[in-house]
């Protein structure tokens, strides 16, 4: 997303800046990345619906009582649930204008997300083993959908923190660095919430 | 890949302009210099200008009109007569299917699109939208989307299974060509248009007014922009998903809507719907703005209940959210649901009535002048409330039921898009077309053009409400003689009016393009218009027209709802007495006076249309190629690491000869 971009609109230039009573008070970048995350709600909202909907169609021996690994997806769950804690030490590490370590936390963070995504290739992977592929029943097609676009949602955020710390590293980010790190902050803590909600619904509410 | 790299080494350029201008090694972070030109094509192809691109959109748009309009001509000429053979079976499916996707998606929505960009930072004083290049990527978008969909009739046949694309219709099994994949990837990519686009313009509204101006001193088509706004955010995620769902289920062998593999083919209506209905205030609400805007300063009155139609219009985004199901009466969704959706149907038509008070009482007393945009907008209130009528009568879902999926549902429809946004984006053209491009629509012609369209809009979509009821159905490529009825409800006779009708209303739209040309064709003897030329109300008049490219020379300081009209006329509010104070020349010169000295304009980029032309490739890639996937993907993220490298605004390297400081900068010869 394009959200790293600072915005000269004509108005800061002349005095009314944040405060005045026309504008939020949010800069445009934040509100910008609020408004982005509450679309991306509803598109979770379809694709979960869709599940929720289709997750007891399946053949009887390849359900999702079978196949899941709760234990397995637990740990990796709770991986991706420290990469949130790990992401906020690096826009407080921002705010406080210290480089290293910002860049130390944004990378740890990239390694725990990445981390949780090797945990799905490889869950994908053993439960394609087990016979669950893509197209097998209405079950499967709908929980790799749901599953992999949150993927696609954790490994964009993974490039994100790593394109972050490059160039944070050749001094190039624009404008405040610090919101630059919030608003992928945002976006992350975003991916972990919807994670939540479908770890909760999809793997522990028995079917 | 450097479509224009500075040169690496010093050069000499502009020959013969006097002292050559040194150009030094670019010191912005892109790959690509900036292209800062100001005059020819690449001012326009590269411009983040919120005015061009607003005029860009209304062009293309303007294009899908007619090429939709074409559609629905070759439709009507189909029925014209019993048995017709103008077009096969398949064809006809696809040109009901394509006329409703281009009017829907490639001509009112981007045409709002275009009177948003135009018109928002103008009527709430700002220089440009909060996110220039975004603003520029969502108009590239839409184009190759459109594009990328139209290609379709080329490669093997265009869609072909409803704009609803109902299930388990659009299967691969009952429609084998790629069309309904072109359709689906298509309006994926256009959907993303409109998502960046809400989200620029929601920010731009709520941070970037000028002084002064509260919310509810904002004119009222930015307020109804803003709905809109809310509407699409929230309503194109849903369509992703059943596109996605769409062409999993088309290309990667998914069966989410077979019903053979045991699926519920009523997910796609849901997901659909829940997406369409937003969709269609999506559609009509801009016309809503506009002829606010239009019938006080035709009426010489301010607009009556101006909080009343706020409100109301929030009030509509919001309860539009609650009605999708009464698209599914007859889909067997049960007693309770269809109780539900029928009372909240009915409950919307409330605050669509409070507008139209709201316009008839806007009108009453005034001192009114029927120029071309005010007969549109009257036009918009009578039309639009024959097909708010029919509407209700749609909410009662045991009339439904007889209704549902014949020409009566077509003709309420077309009263409300073609009555409600197709006028009220006409009224919008004669309006503001003096601020846009600076000269005067010819007002006989437009008497042409207005009463044309009027006539035939009602001759054509006005017997569909009788042969609707008749029991027509929706969707035939034909009717026959023999079950066509006798006497006055005899079908033949009101399909063959509807089809003259239609041949009325195109000659009605005709005049629109002849009155373009000749307003400006090179030899048009049409002067410049004067400044204020309606008597107008709101802030974008207190600027030059066409407006400068930083709009305001200086941001007004906003007092009062109708600012403009303020500040030319005084009311004594014991008389009621207005006399006029000011002209707008002076108002302009007063602002003009008082100029801003640093005016940083965000710089034009590449990377929007490198970005967004990725994006139909990647779309080829999934109906026939998959490496193609790959090579847009590779474009996809070779645009996003430069436009996030890139700075919103050019360095001084970028132009020639280097500037120094931020007011005396000269526009680059690129090359």
């Amino acid at each position: 997303m394009a959200v790293h971009t600072p915005v000269t609109d004509g108005h800061d230039d002349h005095g009314h800046g944040a405060a005045h009573a026309t504008s939020t008070g949010l800069s445009n970048n934040k509100m910008a990345m609020w408004l982005f995350l509450g679309s991306e709600c509803l598109l979770f909202g379809g694709l979960i619906s869709t599940y929720m909907l289709y997750r007891g169609r399946h053949p009887a021996d390849l359900g999702p009582d079978q196949i899941y690994d709760i234990p397995f997806t637990s740990v990796s769950s709770f991986i991706l649930l420290m990469s949130s804690l790990t992401m906020v030490l690096a826009v407080s590490a921002a705010s406080m204008k210290d480089d290293r370590r910002t860049n130390l936390w944004l990378t740890i963070t990239a390694l725990l997300g990445a981390t949780f995504v090797g945990g799905q290739v490889y869950e994908f992977t053993s439960f394609y083993r087990e016979g669950l592929g893509f197209t097998s029943s209405l079950f499967s097609s709908s929980f790799y959908t749901l599953t992999g676009f949150h993927g696609v949602h954790v490994t964009v955020g993974i490039i994100m923190l790593m394109a972050l710390v490059g160039i944070n590293k050749r001094g190039r980010i624009p404008g405040q660095k610090a919101e630059v790190v919030e608003l992928v902050g945002l976006y992350w803590h975003f991916v972990d919430v919807v994670w939540i909600i479908i770890f909760t619904l999809v793997y522990l509410i028995p079917s | 890949m450097a479509i224009i790299e500075r040169p690496s080494t010093p050069a000499v350029v502009g020959a013969g302009a006097g002292a050559p201008a040194v150009v030094t090694p670019s010191q912005a972070y892109g790959v690509l210099r900036r292209p800062v030109a100001a005059t020819g094509w690449r001012s326009w192809v590269f411009t983040v200008d919120h005015k061009k691109l607003g005029i860009m959109y209304g062009v293309v748009s303007l294009f899908f009109f007619l090429v939709g309009g074409f559609e629905a001509l070759l439709i009507r000429l189909q029925l014209a007569g019993p048995e017709g053979t103008v077009l096969s079976a398949g064809l006809y499916n696809e040109m009901f299917t394509m006329h409703a996707t281009t009017m829907v998606f490639l001509f009112v929505m981007p045409m709002a699109a275009a009177f948003a960009n135009y018109l928002v930072p103008l009527q709430i004083g700002a220089r440009d939208v909060a996110f220039p290049r975004i603003n520029a990527f969502g108009f590239w978008c839409f184009l190759a989307g459109a594009i990328f969909i139209n290609t379709s009739w080329f490669l093997g046949g265009a869609a072909d299974g409803g704009w609803f694309m109902y299930q388990p219709n659009a299967n691969a099994l009952f429609s084998p060509s790629h069309g309904i994949d072109f359709w689906g990837l298509g309006l994926q990519i256009t959907g993303i248009a409109s998502l960046t686009g809400a989200v620029n313009l929601i920010v731009t509204i709520l941070n970037m007014r000028a002084p002064g101006m509260s919310l509810m001193k904002m004119p009222i088509f930015t307020w109804m922009i803003l709905v809109i706004q809310f509407l699409l955010l929230f309503a194109m995620p849903v369509i992703t998903v059943a596109l996605f769902l769409l062409m999993f289920q088309r290309e990667f062998g998914a069966t989410f809507f077979d019903v053979s593999a045991g699926a519920d083919p009523l997910l796609w209506q849901h997901l659909f719907w829940i997406f369409g209905h937003p969709e269609v205030y999506i559609i009509v609400l801009p016309g809503f703005g506009i002829v606010s805007e239009v019938l006080p300063v035709f009426a010489r009155k301010p607009l009556f209940g101006y909080r009343f139609v706020v409100f109301s219009g929030a009030a509509i985004g919001f309860v539009g959210w609650g009605v999708w199901a009464h698209h599914m009466f007859a889909s067997g969704l049960g007693p309770v649901s269809v109780a539900v959706f029928s009372v909240a149907t009915m409950l919307i038509a409330i605050p669509t009535g409070v507008k139209i008070v709201n316009w008839t009482m806007t009108l009453w007393g005034g001192k009114i002048w029927f120029s071309t945009a005010m007969l549109f907008a009257i036009g918009l209130i009578v039309e639009f409330t024959i097909g708010g009528l029919s509407g209700v009568t749609h909410a009662v879902a045991p009339s439904d039921t007889q209704q549902t999926d014949t020409y009566y549902i077509v003709a309420h429809f077309h009263y409300t898009i073609f009555g409600g946004a197709v006028l009220g984006l006409f009224a919008g053209f004669y309006y503001w077309w003096p601020k846009i491009f600076g000269k005067r629509l010819s007002e006989s012609l437009g008497k042409w053009n207005f009463w044309l369209m009027i006539i035939g809009m009602n001759l054509t979509f006005g017997p569909m409400h009788i042969i609707g009821l008749q029991g027509q159905p929706r969707r035939m490529m034909n009717w026959t003689e023999a079950r066509a009825g006798e006497g006055f409800f005899n079908l033949g006779f009101w399909n063959r009016v509807a089809s003259v009708g239609s041949l009325i209303l195109a000659v009605g739209v005709a005049f629109f393009i002849v009155n373009i040309w000749v307003t400006h064709r090179p030899s048009s003897k049409t002067p410049k218009s004067e400044l204020d030329p309606w008597d107008a109300r709101s802030l974008e008049w207190i600027t030059q027209n066409p407006p400068k490219e930083h709009n305001f020379d200086s941001i007004p300081t906003v007092h009062a709802l109708d600012e403009f009209f303020h500040r030319k006329y005084e009311v004594d509010h014991d008389t009621g007495e207005v006399t006029k104070v000011a002209s707008a020349e002076e108002i302009l010169a007063a602002e003009e006076a008082k100029a801003d000295h640093h005016i940083h304009l965000p710089s034009p980029s590449y990377w929007p249309i490198i970005l967004a032309f990725s994006l139909p490739v990647m779309g080829y890639g999934v109906i026939f190629n998959r490496f193609l996937i790959v090579a847009g993907a590779l474009g996809v993220l070779l645009a996003m690491f430069g436009w996030a490298l890139e700075p919103s605004v050019a360095d001084d390297s970028d132009y020639d000869p280097p500037a120094e400081g931020g007011s005396n900068k000269e526009l680059a010869t690129i090359g």
